[in-house]
């Protein structure tokens, strides 16, 4: 029987969705996101969150000080764990920044309408994630007063940094990713800034605002060229997110440590970016649905059903990696990658293995189960049960093969110090203490693509459910 | 219905005002048939096929940030490149000095940065951003622009402008309201 004689019916067809739930027209739009900003008495959750997280930040800055004061012996590091948690939490932050990239650029490239309400702030996230991240590396050089050596640029020494090194490629790669993620989130917030110029009333709000907006007015020239520069945008950093986190895994497959040194980490790190950046988005989208339940009709079930089948689909990427990881100690048939399957199952680490094989493997299966991807206390849970798997799944890549190596002798063992707890919590201070500002001041979700989903709405759906008078107008 | 908000005899345009996307396109492509050459739309979002009926093309931000692509991939690889064969040569076990596969990474990240730091600059003033003033900002409603409402402005540089003909032209479009903007 040939193929195509299959009953159509029985097969899964791609039906548009409606992603935005009640009836909304482009006044509400604008009023109902302009006014979470807008509003001068934001909820009292919010004065909570803000005030948590610039206490928390201030045991950042004190960790900070005590280091750049003392030096990096503060820290749990030394031999043979030169990199411990700087590095673990460096990969962590800069894994969690990926999912905004991944929304905004990937997911609009391939013209999903439901990233609309959910790219702005992945994108914030992704912002202030690099900017944890990217402190770890720039304090362990001891030295952050000199970090601009990291960078090329004629000096009286007449040396120049070494290209042909994978940390050389992260300053390139990180430094890159961070610019460009900021003139992205920027040029997509330039016609918000001008709705939020347009909206406010007070003087001064109105002339910051203004300023900002570059004088925007949504000219038909000015949107065409805009959305040629978007789309442009979105382009390179899809290549762009990928190749950051490659550079990052080459941090350690370049090295010849024994379970470093496999063609699995590139790809199997871009899957646990992913991951853990969707589960960092659910962790704070879920928490802003209900403190402005207003914008539960922009953020719907669908997009929590959506998300955590993205959790689920990266998820087993993830698992995949870990199980072949596995497969490549055994393959190999080499000694010390042998020694390092045993060490991470029966090793001084095994439990924390065990505990990123729940997190990151067992768990997330309950993602197949479609009442839960819509239970918001589920997912909650979920998300934070993924955001420590995959720091425990940085921690067994690094602390566990480091302190196993190929002798005996340099055998040793790695406890972080309370200066490491310090600076990590100090920086979840900061992350928090940012996106609550950032919730003040700029809209959460992109004002004119809900507008421009509202439109596609009316064409796919008619203008029946918002009341619309010209519903007579062809299409 | 027009209404002269200020008592210069300057004039920017006539603005129509609508509230929906489609009528405007379809405004904009009566407006262009009509013989208005020197007109604008603006909408609160970007609205597909406006450009079109406008018969507006522009392609120098795609050719930019290729050329700036290019630039940014030559800068990379010429850099490293300079460096390890000219400036600064070291010997590393008797390897060869131009290890090309190694430049890669940095090649990609400099052509990344370049092609979307030129797209950036040249999106802003190829708009002629950011301008702080603009006459538009006069026009009745204008706020409702980025919020709810489609206008369309046909200028006084357009050689077919006449004021009494314009407004008539646009009264008859479909608009909610028809007025003047002061420059």
């Amino acid at each position: 029987m040939a193929i195509n004689s299959i009953d159509s019916s029985k097969r899964t067809r791609l039906v548009p969705q409606n992603f935005i739930d009640g009836e909304h027209s482009y006044t509400t739009i604008s009023e109902i996101l302009a006014g979470v900003v807008l509003n001068p008495k934001p909820p009292t959750v919010w004065f909570v969150a803000t005030g948590l997280g610039f206490c928390v930040l201030n045991v950042m800055l004190l960790a900070v000080t005590y280091l750049v004061l003392t030096g990096t012996g503060v820290w749990g590091n030394n031999q043979p764990t030169a990199w411990a948690w700087d590095i673990v939490n460096f990969v962590w932050w800069i894994g969690i920044g990926h999912a905004g990239t991944l929304i905004s650029a990937i997911l609009l490239l391939m013209r999903q309408s439901w990233r609309n309400s959910i790219n702005r702030f992945a994108e914030a996230m992704t912002i202030f994630a690099v900017m944890c991240a990217g402190l770890y590396p720039l304090l362990h050089t001891g030295r952050p007063w000199l970090d601009y050596w990291l960078f090329p640029y004629a000096n009286t020494l007449g040396m120049w940094p070494q290209t042909r090194s994978p940390l050389e490629w992260d300053v390139f790669a990180v430094s890159t990713y961070f610019t460009i993620s900021l003139l992205f989130w920027f040029l997509g917030l330039i016609p918000d800034i001008a709705t939020l110029r347009d909206r406010s009333q007070h003087p001064l709000v109105k002339g910051i605002y203004g300023l900002a907006s570059m004088g925007w007015i949504g000219s038909a020239k000015h949107w065409f060229r805009y959305e040629q520069a978007y789309n442009i945008l979105a382009g390179i950093s899809a290549p762009l997110v990928l190749s950051v986190h490659t550079i990052v895994s080459f941090d350690f497959a370049v090295g010849i440590v024994p379970g470093w040194h496999t063609t699995i980490f590139p790809p199997y790190f871009v899957a646990g970016a992913v991951f853990a950046g969707f589960a960092m988005v659910l962790t704070f989208g879920l928490p802003l649905r209900s403190v402005y339940p207003q914008i539960k009709d922009f953020i719907t079930e669908k997009h929590l059903d959506w998300m955590a089948k993205i959790l689920l689909a990266t998820g087993l990427i993830v698992f995949y990696g870990y199980i072949l990881e596995m497969f490549y100690g055994w393959y190999s048939g080499n000694t010390y990658e042998l020694a390092l399957v045993y060490n991470r199952l029966f090793g001084p680490y095994k439990w924390f293995y065990y505990a990123l094989i729940f997190c990151n493997g067992i768990f997330p299966q309950l993602c197949w189960v479609p009442q839960l991807r819509r239970n918001v206390p589920f997912l909650f849970v979920l998300s934070i049960i993924v955001g420590i798997g995959m720091w425990l799944e940085r921690f067994v890549i690094i602390p566990m093969s480091l302190t196993r190596d190929f002798l005996t002798s340099s055998w040793g063992y790695y406890a972080p110090t309370e200066w490491d707890w310090a600076l990590f919590i100090g920086t979840m201070g900061f992350f928090v203490f940012l996106l609550f500002m950032f919730i003040k001041v700029l809209p959460i979700i992109n004002i004119f693509e809900m507008r421009d989903l509202l439109m596609k709405n009316h064409h796919q759906f008619g203008h029946g459910h918002d009341g619309h008078e010209n519903s007579e107008e062809a299409h | 219905m027009a209404h002269v908000a200020d008592e210069s005899p300057k004039l920017f345009g006539i603005v129509a005002e609508f509230d929906d996307p489609d009528v405007l396109i379809e405004a904009a492509t009566k407006t262009r048939v009509a013989g208005y050459r020197k007109f604008d739309a603006y909408s609160p979002m970007p609205v597909h096929g406006l450009a079109e009926a406008m018969h507006f093309e522009d392609v120098r931000i795609p050719w930019m940030a290729f050329f700036g692509g290019i630039t940014g991939c030559c800068l990379g690889l010429g850099f490293q490149t300079w460096i390890a064969l000219i400036d600064y040569p070291m010997n590393v076990g008797g390897k060869p000095l131009f290890t090309w596969p190694q430049f890669i990474p940095i090649t990609f990240e400099a052509t990344v940065l370049v092609t979307g730091l030129t797209t950036f600059v040249s999106q802003f003033a190829l708009n002629g951003l950011p301008k702080p003033y603009n006459p538009m900002f006069n026009a009745k409603n204008f706020d409702r622009a980025s919020q709810d409402r489609f206008f369309l402005c046909i200028e006084t540089r357009d050689p077919k402008f006449d004021e009494a003909s314009v407004t008539e032209f646009l009264q008859g479009l479909g608009a909610l309201d028809v007025s003047e903007v002061p420059a």
